[in-house]
């Protein structure tokens, strides 16, 4: 072999076109690590037929870290903070998923207040999580100024976020039965605000962006889920709902006090990546109607359970539990031996499969309708790789 | 799609940009919301937690209250805090009995680029010795630079709080 | 002083001098504009996203881009291995060096023309078309592949405006009966309502169009759109290589501009003495540059068919139909 055969890496020699008449002319290309519209280190190996989409396949792995392994030699005290670092959009979701693993395997009383208090700032940090892509998606399609509008939004819920967790992204702030710090009155007040704040904001979002028409012809009838689709490669969240199944986790597998509340799961049958859009913006409101109810519910009392463990050393088993992530469903799989550190523990993420419907999407596709279907799969690639 | 129907449509997109255009050129003339940082900077820092310190004791107001016992070492997930103990002979009174040893804090040796903030040696620390500081600006250039040890940092704090009093 | 200038002008055509003052003119407005029009980019998009934009370097932040440009200036030039050297470092010349032409024949204020071509209209749209071939030697030569899409679309977005842009000129030229820049802005009058845009607004939006697909400007900026083709044709291109597309970019803005205010706008035409044309023409001008910034920061990117759709299905039927209406309406 020359050196002129043996450019690329693994990945590209098994991508190779095919050498023959049909196939003359074909462009395969490195969409990423570095590439600005794969938000990360997703990389993408595309062949093209000019500027059409012949075959897409996602090369993932640019950002493992081990948390899974990491997850069985850490206490679990100690294994916490890993979780604010697998979603960064959505920290708080990955918190309680294995939070509430924990509890569950340990049956850990949790005091009605902080299960308000979870709900709030879940909730919340889902909004943050829905502007940012916003922004962003908008910025796969050429539009800078949203995610300036976006991030101002976003800044006033980090802020309140902060003023409870200390923390502006990665939040640590879920505990074993219960929440870390109380909320305070200038939280309530403030989160109050935050609400009438989006509502207004919502509004010239869909003057500025969702009305538009050129950003509705990049959408419509683009990156088109059938439903049966979405269930072969187990979509979940936003992008299941667009392809017009509501199921949505804090509906189906309720946990904590979602039954109590009354809020709308946001679905549209289309499936195209309007519908994906139309789903988060539609989420966002109800995310909002979520926050103002449990303002209202929030009752008085213990912010932890006065008999939560120092040291856990949950009894042997296995457990499950799922939480509704900004991008899906979130599961937290511990096996545990009895010792003080798990023996086996699984990290379901939703954007792993959310991205695996990209390579079926993506076939016969323009490139600038492939950066769209991307943008409108919502993927944090921590997440994909863990 | 007919001719009349598509017309309609390219109208409604138009005017679809006018909107849009109006919303930007509104913003346009609104006053920014940025905060220059080195020149200001947010007014939220109080709420931020930054780096783990020790707090001044209440037993002890010159220095920290902490007793040594390593819980704070031992929860910590990332391995970030290094104690380093002065053991020191106490002379008994009863002069028939052993001497006493006492351990004492030597340094506390923190390594913020491990600290991942989760503030679980400030829950599990038995005397509330440690805290979250508001000292969030916090850059080096040498990786090594970002290590410090704490009990000097609270000494430097104390003396510079008396000279200020 | 009269036998100085009569002995000069034995030794060199005083057509020459005109033409070599307004040329050396147009090099240092060519290069100030480029500052300028960045820097007020960068101020637009900052107000317009709430925040200040450069604010410094310098009162209020002028001085940012002249440091970019020091910077810019500075820095090593690379040319990728294995690409046309020739070609790579051919494009950034061949983008810049029309510019100079088209400024020539642009009437800024009464007899205020570099070279009053008789065919100016023709020499303009002759020589913007040579920014495309430029881009198609940058992507060709840049041996990178985001590139070379980003010349093929470049190559095919040129093609397809270049034909409506022409019939809505073409319309103009119909009514004024010539191709003569300073007698194109003779034909209009003082005030708005004299003007062309308003007898044939048609042409006037077609043309809009058509220059924000001609300088690749956002919401058409395809040629270089960064987040499908990282940066197009300029990928491969740092320093001044880069700095002569930008510059080339922001003057070509100014020439389209100035081409639509001559053409629709009145020229340097405008209520008040004629010495004070040429605050008339550079007001409408950069007036109609703001627009395109405003635009820019507000609109998503078209998708490439659906610009080709927007050139083929719409805009050039609309303009054979104004092109039907004008001569109809000069006939009767």
């Amino acid at each position: 072999m020359t050196t002129e055969t043996l450019c690329g890496d693994f990945y590209t020699h098994c991508f190779q076109a095919e050498q023959d008449k049909e196939h003359e002319g074909r462009l395969i290309i490195n969409m990423g690590p570095q590439h600005p519209s794969t938000h990360g280190v997703l990389r993408v190996i595309v062949e093209m037929e000019g500027e059409y989409i012949s075959r897409a396949e996602p090369v993932i792995g640019y950002l493992h870290r081990m948390h899974e392994k990491m997850g069985e030699i850490k206490t679990y005290h100690q294994y916490m903070p890993n979780m604010g670092r697998v979603d960064y959009l959505h920290a708080l979701a990955w918190n309680w998923a294995y939070i509430g693993a924990v509890e569950k395997l340990c049956q850990i009383e949790v005091p009605r207040r902080a299960e308000f208090i979870r709900v709030i700032t879940c909730e919340m940090n889902r909004i943050c999580s829905h502007l940012v892509w916003w922004g962003a998606y908008l910025l796969d399609l050429g539009a800078f100024t949203p995610i300036m509008y976006s991030f101002d939004d976003r800044e006033q819920a980090v802020d309140l976020l902060q003023m409870i967790t200390g923390s502006r992204l990665t939040y640590c702030y879920y505990r074993f039965g219960g929440v870390r710090t109380d909320i305070n009155d200038a939280f309530i007040a403030g989160t109050r605000d935050f609400c009438k704040l989006m509502k207004s904001r919502l509004p010239m979002y869909k003057d500025l962006v969702t009305d538009n028409y050129i950003l509705r012809k990049r959408c419509e009838e683009i990156g088109v889920l059938p439903l049966e689709m979405a269930r072969r490669y187990g979509a979940t969240g936003p992008v299941l709902r667009g392809s017009g199944q509501k199921y949505d986790v804090r509906r189906a597998e309720p946990y904590s006090v979602y039954p109590e509340l009354d809020f709308e799961i946001p679905a549209f049958p289309e499936g195209d990546a309007m519908a994906r859009y139309r789903v988060r913006v539609a989420e966002m409101e109800q995310s909002v109607r979520i926050i103002e109810q449990s303002l209202n519910m929030l009752p008085q009392g213990d912010f932890m359970a006065p008999k939560s463990p120092k040291r856990i050393k949950p009894p042997k088993g296995d457990v499950y539990f799922a939480v509704e992530g900004a991008r899906g469903k979130i599961g937290v799989y511990i096996i545990s031996d009895g010792s003080s550190t798990p023996y086996r523990l699984k990290l379901r993420s939703p954007s792993y499969s959310n991205l695996s419907l990209f390579a079926e999407l993506a076939k016969g596709t323009l490139l600038a309708d492939a950066v769209s279907i991307l943008g409108s799969l919502d993927l944090v690639i921590p997440e994909i790789d863990r | 799609m007919n001719l009349l129907g598509e017309i309609r449509e390219a109208i409604k997109g138009f005017y679809s940009l006018a909107v849009g255009m109006g919303v930007t050129g509104k913003y346009f003339f609104r006053p920014e919301v940025t905060v220059h940082y080195p020149r200001k900077t947010v007014d939220n820092v109080s709420t931020y937690s930054g780096h783990v310190e020790l707090q001044p004791g209440k037993k002890n107001p010159d220095g920290a209250d902490c007793i040594v016992c390593g819980t704070c070492v031992r929860n910590c997930p990332s391995g970030c805090l290094t104690l380093e103990v002065l053991e020191l002979m106490e002379e008994n009174p009863d002069l028939e009995k052993k001497p006493k040893k006492i351990k004492k804090l030597k340094a506390l040796i923190y390594d913020y680029s491990y600290c991942s903030l989760c503030g679980q040696c400030i829950e599990n620390c038995p005397v509330t010795a440690l805290g979250f500081s508001q000292h969030v600006y916090w850059a080096e250039f040498d990786r090594k630079a970002i290590k410090m040890d704490l009990v000097a940092r609270l000494k430097d704090q104390l003396n510079a709080k008396k000279e200020a009093m | 002083m009269s036998s100085l200038i009569q002995f000069i002008s034995r030794l060199i055509p005083l057509e020459l001098i005109h033409i070599l003052i307004g040329l050396v003119a147009i090099l240092a407005f060519i290069g100030v504009n480029g500052l300028v029009l960045v820097y007020v980019e960068r101020k637009v998009a900052g107000f317009i996203q709430r925040r200040p934009g450069p604010f410094e370097v310098g009162p209020w932040g002028i001085l940012q881009t002249l440091a970019d440009a020091v910077k810019l200036m500075g820095k090593q030039l690379f040319s990728p291995s294995g690409g046309d050297r020739l070609l790579f470092w051919l494009a950034p010349m061949l983008a810049f060096a029309p510019l100079p032409l088209l400024f020539m024949t642009i009437p800024v204020g009464k007899n205020l023309v570099a070279f009053d071509a008789n065919l100016g209209l023709i020499l303009i749209l002759a020589f913007s078309g040579l920014n495309v071939l430029a881009l198609c030697f940058a992507g060709w030569g840049s041996y990178n592949k985001w590139s070379l899409l980003g010349a093929i679309r470049s190559v095919s977005q040129a093609v397809a405006y270049e034909i409506p842009m022409l019939l809505a000129v073409l319309a103009v030229t119909l009514t004024t009966g010539t191709l003569q820049l300073s007698a194109i802005v003779d034909a209009q009058g003082v005030w708005p309502w004299q003007w062309h845009f308003l007898t044939q607004p048609a042409g006037f939006i077609i043309y809009l169009i058509c220059a924000f697909a001609e300088t690749n400007r956002a919401p058409f900026d395809l040629p270089e759109a960064e987040s499908e083709l990282t940066a197009g044709f300029h990928t491969e291109y740092s320093g001044m290589g880069f700095g002569l597309f930008f510059l080339a970019e922001y003057s070509s803005m100014v020439v389209v501009s100035s081409v639509c205010t001559v053409l629709f706008l009145g020229g340097w035409k405008g209520p008040g003495p004629e010495i004070l044309g040429f605050v008339w023409f550079f007001a409408k001008v950069y007036g109609l540059v703001l627009l395109m910034m405003w635009v820019r920061w507000t609109f998503p990117r078209v998708r490439f068919d659906q610009l080709l759709n927007i050139s083929w299905r719409w805009l050039i039927p609309l303009s054979l139909f104004n092109l039907l209406y004008v001569a109809a309406v000069v006939k009767i």
